[in-house]
């Protein structure tokens, strides 16, 4: 029997769980090729910021030993940039001219990190932080006296400061917003989060518009519009991601801010799947892994012929920053109707908040933000996920859940 | 570790033996006396729980004056005695002696009380000297000095374990002298002896009960008439004895028989069926081994005296009287009531059960060499304080009571004691209702356990309470106190007492001087002896000279009457003074509970003693509920002519229509509304004296409270107006129950002014209206609040274990406010057991798994029960509940 040949663009971590699922699903079913432009083998990119921050070394993120790609009879192709793909043809060109055909292929191209166009953005020193060769660059152009800034008070930008903090580069933050993280904190746990962060030698400049980076040929310091001037050797812009639908566009595929895909994660070529954050699914592009590995699984069964529909994934926030736990889903900051209940320990350093919607009686956790104290995240993302009455244990949900389904049994 | 000290219990008339090892730090290890012949080793809660009052942090330990400012300042010893000798030498010099008044205490022991009476009575000219036992027994001495001529308790404990049938009125032993009840509920389970409960309320006693007898308020006597008809015409009457030693037969059976012309009738009036009533009289006519005993349901009564006459009648009419296992028995509310009573303690009574008789008033003079003898009876507590409020009454002592608390329309008393020209105060705490009503002078006294001296209890037995602690500070016992007073108004001569040992020295002789066995109180046989007040053990008296002490009096008449005959007497229609009309549809009785004793100013010192019931409370039945639309576990605010009260409504089928039960104990210190004093109405038996406190009209309301809850705190928090309050002891915290109107975030505020310095943690479900903080301070927690809203309390058993922890754990921390004990089981629910804390979730659930279908396996598998044995009826009905 022959094998379908399964071709997947990127080799990124939703292009490794996709493996993953289907090798251990049907083993036999596909033969698999893998491209990706990184010249590394696959890696873990959420683990990035540990890495900056030396707590890890590069070894430690890699997804997969070598013999596994060679054991499950997986070609993969690193360094190899595919420049084209030809759906009617079932076929996609590599940069080396190499053609490659297909009966089902994968887009997980991923996203690319979003370069703002400031005068002065081309010069050496202005930097992304996205993956290993990122990291590369930036820890070769950190030295113990040497400043930092960073642009983007989101995930991305807290662990690319923490990380340079963390090697004793002195690192300040820019962001636009009056708090950090906004899209994953309400004030009051943005508020904590920049204490601890201050705490860890990061500076601050909230409500902060960058107005140009001066230099000569290198980066010598950042002007904010309000005049500050920061000082600084190295600028890394952490203000989002877009998602990488070049190769998409080029083969004519239906796009929006990311490849249109439907409850099977197909794209307008049905012949054609996407996943992770280069799909936009029902509106969204997630930015994040977990619903990158939900649309794996998903695909993955789809593609072994078992019935399987993705309906969206609710995410949750961690953040990687050492001794800061914050953890954040759903409607968090509680829309108009719903109800809120707080428990916070000053002291402690700790804060929940969660959301409830009433409807018909029945009380369902619609959003979770949980700082300090995130044991109990994974639980209160599944109660928002599966939709579960909690209208029994609501007295003790914000306690967690070893009292409140104590209780509630 | 000291040795274990005798001593006895400073609680109720049980007088039960108690041994006291003092740790050496100021406590002791409390346990039951085995060799006691009131308990035989037994102990009941409040018993058991004294370890736990023992403590200094609320006790005067100094004199104290109230300054012009308000505030009192410390002043010495000599100071505040010349300053009460002169106050009272000057008061009674420019209004007459009649305008000086004691107010004293059942809680005193015996010498206190004699040195106090002898001063007023023999030295300063007055007998203006009344006491708490007014409140409690007054009516039974009246009832037996009118049928006996003497204030005499014929039988005793023994006759309990004796009886073939123990009739029980207006006492709820089971809760009030747990350690006699158990002793019947023993009688009862061994011999097969029938207990019979005479109550308008159905309490824990009944639930014990052959046959439970749910009274109409008041009707006692008709009771007792019906029972004294049958007697006669069933041919019951001791012909003998009743010609032999007792007269008016004829006319008290005429006036029965007025009552209770037949048993219709008398069932009706009483509101029970007819055949309940007959059983009753067929079960004590059956049983020549009868006891009727009885305590505040018959004494605290407008016709007190009647119905203690019309239990006496038909013992006198059976001779049931003076024999092992019969006779009439006055369970007494208080540890020293008799002796009081003893040394003449009450207004009305001189010394040693002596009279205000001319030669009875000769006799005293000449044995005390009185420079001043009282010619008649002084004022009686309700128009003692009317007198103050008139100001007729200029100068007032009370020693070891609060009657701001306990006295009827507390209002009045309160405020008539804050006019008094010299009002001086004998105390053991540093604060309580009567020491804020406006007291000048505040004396330090010795309390139990620092102080030696004797009680008697309800048999006639005389025990030594005894010394086994330093009297901390500058307390002094009450005796001295008295004595160091006398001396400063020139009667050094007759009041140089250097012990109690001499006091009672002097007594014993008192009630022994020209008795030659006339009178009933009678130590000749004590002071004959080679006696040794050190290591006196209990005796009963009459013990005379030549004599074994008595056991047991009137086998064969011999009453102290002029003719030795007891005397029958009739009866008048049962009448409620106050009765509900259309303003005041309601009747409001008073009464005690389990774990509380008086106004709480020891046993609110217990942790343990608190668990049981929290906050005061009115219990009423569900058809009043319903019709004043009171719930259960709500508020409702009960108001009378006199004054007004706002408790948590019990509502309860063992309460009768249209009767409210509120408990006496709290005060203005321990709650904000829960002072039932201030209700009660103030008329008297014409006899004793003593007020009806169990029958007060009253109208009822429902209050509703925004929120409520809790706060319980290591440091002392006082809150505003606008609060309901009850204030708990707790271990390690105090505990405030609460309810209030004002917003959380105003009630948080006031928590947050006081616990500034502390890390706060909070918890909020704005839509539940549920609203905690707590407040952490060096990793202990320090004080907490839970609000929530109004009928959805939170118990606070969780959280309150926390207080035990030097330092919260993280995990501790973040469920600390979930209200949830640490182990994450559910709360462990209200305590039954407060001997050994055995919540009732441990009691249901051994229940329900079947391990346990009586109350003795309870007790084996839990404890629960085996110490006091005053929950064992509560075990039972949970039993009962259950299957």
């Amino acid at each position: 029997m022959t094998k379908t040949r399964l071709i997947i663009i990127g080799t990124g971590m939703a292009a490794t769980r996709l493996v993953d699922e289907l090798t251990r699903r049907v083993p036999e079913a596909f033969d698999i090729c893998m491209i990706g432009d990184e010249p590394t083998s696959p890696y873990n990119r959420v683990l990035l910021s540990s890495l900056l921050a030396g707590e890890l070394d590069e070894s430690e993120l890699t997804l997969k030993t070598p013999d596994w790609w060679s054991q499950n009879n997986i070609r993969i192709l690193t360094g190899e940039r595919v420049t084209e793909i030809d759906k009617a043809a079932r076929c996609v060109t590599l940069a080396n001219g190499t053609i490659l055909n297909y009966d089902q292929l994968v887009l997980a191209t991923g996203s690319k990190p979003i370069c703002l166009p400031l005068p002065g953005a081309d010069l050496a020193g202005v930097m992304t932080f996205r993956d290993l060769a990122d990291v590369a660059k930036i820890r070769a152009a950190m030295k113990p006296d040497a400043s930092a800034v960073v642009i983007g008070g989101g995930l991305l930008g807290l662990e690319a400061a923490y990380g340079l903090a963390k090697a004793n580069v002195k690192t300040s933050l820019i962001h636009l917003m009056d708090r950090l993280m906004e899209r994953q904190l309400d004030a009051e746990a943005a508020n904590m989060l920049r204490d601890d962060i201050s705490a860890r030698g990061i500076s601050f400049h909230l409500s902060a518009n960058t107005k140009k980076i001066h230099g000569a040929g290198k980066v010598e310091a950042i002007e904010l519009m309000d005049g500050t001037v920061i000082p600084a050797d190295l600028v890394v812009m952490a203000v989002g991601i877009r998602p990488n639908i070049d190769l998409a566009q080029g083969a004519g595929l239906t796009t929006g801010r990311g490849i249109l895909v439907d409850d099977q994660l197909a794209t307008s070529d049905p012949a054609i799947f996407a996943l992770g954050e280069c799909a936009e699914h029902r509106g969204i592009a997630y930015g994040l892994v977990e619903p990158a590995y939900e649309q794996a699984r998903i695909l993955a069964a789809h593609l072994s012929a078992d019935s399987a529909a993705y309906a969206g994934s609710v995410t949750a926030t961690n953040l990687k920053v050492h001794g800061i736990h914050l953890f954040s889903s759903g409607d968090f900051l509680g829309a108009d109707g719903s109800d809120v209940i707080v428990l916070r320990d000053r002291g402690l350093k700790t804060y929940r908040k969660l959301v409830l919607k009433n409807e018909g009686g029945t009380t369902q956790l619609t959003g979770c933000l949980l700082y300090g104290d995130t044991s109990d995240g994974l639980w209160y993302a599944e109660l928002i996920r599966q939709q579960t009455p909690v209208n029994s244990m609501r007295p003790l949900l914000a306690f967690g859940r070893d009292l409140a389904t104590r209780e509630a049994a | 570790m000291g040795p274990s000290v005798r001593t006895t219990c400073p609680y109720c008339g049980v007088g039960c033996g108690v041994m006291a090892k003092p740790d050496g730090m100021g406590g002791a290890a409390i346990a039951g006396d085995p060799d006691h012949p009131a308990n035989f080793g037994r102990l009941c809660s409040k018993g058991s729980a004294l370890g736990e009052t023992l403590g200094l942090e609320k006790r005067l330990l100094h004199p104290m004056r109230l300054g012009r400012n308000g505030s009192y300042a410390r002043i010495t010893w000599e100071d505040a005695l010349d300053t009460i000798a002169q106050s009272l030498q000057r008061i009674a010099h420019l209004h007459g002696p009649d305008a000086l008044a004691f107010y004293l205490s059942g809680q005193l022991l015996t010498e206190d009380y004699y040195v106090a009476n002898k001063l007023m009575k023999g030295f300063l000219g007055t007998a203006n000297v009344d006491t708490n036992s007014r409140l409690c027994m007054a009516s039974s001495v009246a009832g037996h000095r009118r049928a006996f001529g003497a204030d005499t308790v014929p039988g005793n404990y023994q006759d309990l374990d004796e009886a073939d049938l123990i009739v029980l009125t207006g006492s709820n032993a089971a809760w009030c002298h747990p350690v006699l009840f158990q002793r019947m509920v023993k009688n009862r389970k061994e011999r097969g002896a029938k207990i019979i409960v005479i109550d308008p309320r159905r309490t824990a006693s009944a639930d014990e009960a052959d046959l439970f007898l749910q009274i109409a308020p008041g009707m006692d006597s008709v009771l007792f008439s019906a029972l004294l008809v049958a007697i006669a015409e069933r041919g019951h009457i001791d012909e003998a004895y009743v010609t032999a030693h007792t007269k008016g037969l004829s006319e008290a059976l005429a006036s029965a028989r007025l009552l209770a012309p037949d048993l219709a009738t008398a069932a009706r009036q009483c509101g029970l069926s007819e055949k309940d009533l007959n059983q009753f009289i067929d079960l004590w006519l059956a049983n020549e081994k009868t006891v009727t005993a009885w305590s505040q349901g018959v004494n605290q009564s407008a016709q007190g005296t009647d119905k203690v006459e019309a239990i006496i009648n038909c013992h006198l009419a059976t001779g049931r009287m003076g024999r092992p296992g019969l006779g009439p028995l006055s369970l007494t509310g208080q540890p020293n009531a008799m002796g009081g009573r003893e040394v003449g303690g009450l207004a009305n009574m001189l010394a040693a059960h002596l009279q205000f008789s001319s030669s009875d008033i000769d006799l005293v003079q000449r044995f005390w060499r009185a420079p001043r003898m009282a010619q008649k009876e002084g004022l009686k507590a309700v128009p003692m304080f009317d007198a103050i409020a008139r100001g007729d009454i200029r100068a007032l002592w009370v020693m070891a009571t609060n009657p701001a608390v306990s006295m009827p329309r507390a209002d009045h008393v309160r405020q008539a004691m804050g006019q008094l020209d010299l009002f001086v105060v004998s105390e053991v705490m540093r604060s309580n209702d009567t020491l804020n009503s406006g007291a000048h002078l505040l004396l330090p006294a010795a309390a139990w356990g620092e102080k030696d001296g004797t009680v008697t209890n309800s048999e006639r037995r005389i025990s030594r309470q005894r010394a086994f602690l330093d009297a901390p500070g500058e307390t002094r016992p009450d005796w001295w106190i008295v004595c160091e007073v006398a001396k400063r108004m020139g009667f050094a001569e007759s009041f140089s007492f250097a012990s109690p040992d001499e006091i009672f020295a002097e007594h014993a002789a008192l009630s022994g001087f020209e008795n030659d066995g006339q009178r009933d109180f009678d130590l000749s046989g004590y002071v004959a002896s080679a006696h040794n007040y050190r290591e006196m053990h209990p005796f009963q008296w009459p013990f005379r000279k030549d004599e074994k002490p008595q056991e047991r009096l009137f086998a064969n008449g011999h009453f102290f009457t002029a003719d030795h005959k007891a005397t029958f007497h009739a009866l008048e229609a049962p009448v409620l003074k106050d009765a509900p009309d259309d303003a005041f549809p309601l009747l409001l009785n008073t009464g005690r509970v389990r774990d509380q004793w008086h106004t709480m100013t020891r046993t609110g010192l217990s942790p343990r003693l608190s668990h049981h019931l929290q906050e005061p409370f009115a219990a009423l039945n569900p058809a009043d509920a319903r019709d004043y639309r009171v719930t259960h576990g709500g508020f409702v605010r009960l108001t009378s002519r006199y004054g007004t009260a706002v408790l948590r409504a019990d509502v309860s089928d063992a309460q009768r229509p249209g009767e409210i039960f509120a408990p006496i104990h709290w005060s203005a210190e321990t709650s904000s509304d829960g002072r039932v004093g201030a209700l009660v109405q103030p008329a008297t038996d014409c006899f004793s004296g003593q007020p009806e406190l169990k029958a007060t009209a009253v109208k009822i309301e429902p209050v509703k409270f925004q929120r409520e809850g809790f706060i319980l705190s290591r440091r002392k928090i006082t809150m505003t107006e606008g609060f309901w309050l009850t204030h708990v002891t707790l271990d390690h915290a105090q505990g405030i129950r609460l309810a209030t109107d004002m917003t959380s975030n105003q009630v948080i505020a006031q928590l947050d002014a006081q616990c500034g310095a502390c890390e706060k943690s909070e918890f909020h479900d704005e839509a539940l209206g549920q609203h905690r903080v707590a407040y952490v301070l060096n990793g202990r927690l320090d004080a907490c609040l839970f609000l929530s809203a109004s009928g959805k309390t939170i118990e606070w058993n969780g959280v309150r274990e926390l207080f035990g922890k030097d330092e919260l754990s993280k995990t501790d921390r973040l469920i600390l406010l979930s209200g949830q004990t640490g182990s994450g089981l559910s709360d462990t629910g209200p305590v039954v057991c407060a001997c050994f804390g055995v919540p009732a979730p441990s009691i249901d659930q051994l229940i329900k798994s079947g391990a346990a279908k009586t109350a003795e396996q309870i007790g084996t598998l839990l404890k629960a029960g085996t110490n006091c044995g005053s929950c064992l009826p509560e075990l039972r009905r949970m039993i009962r509940q259950q299957t």
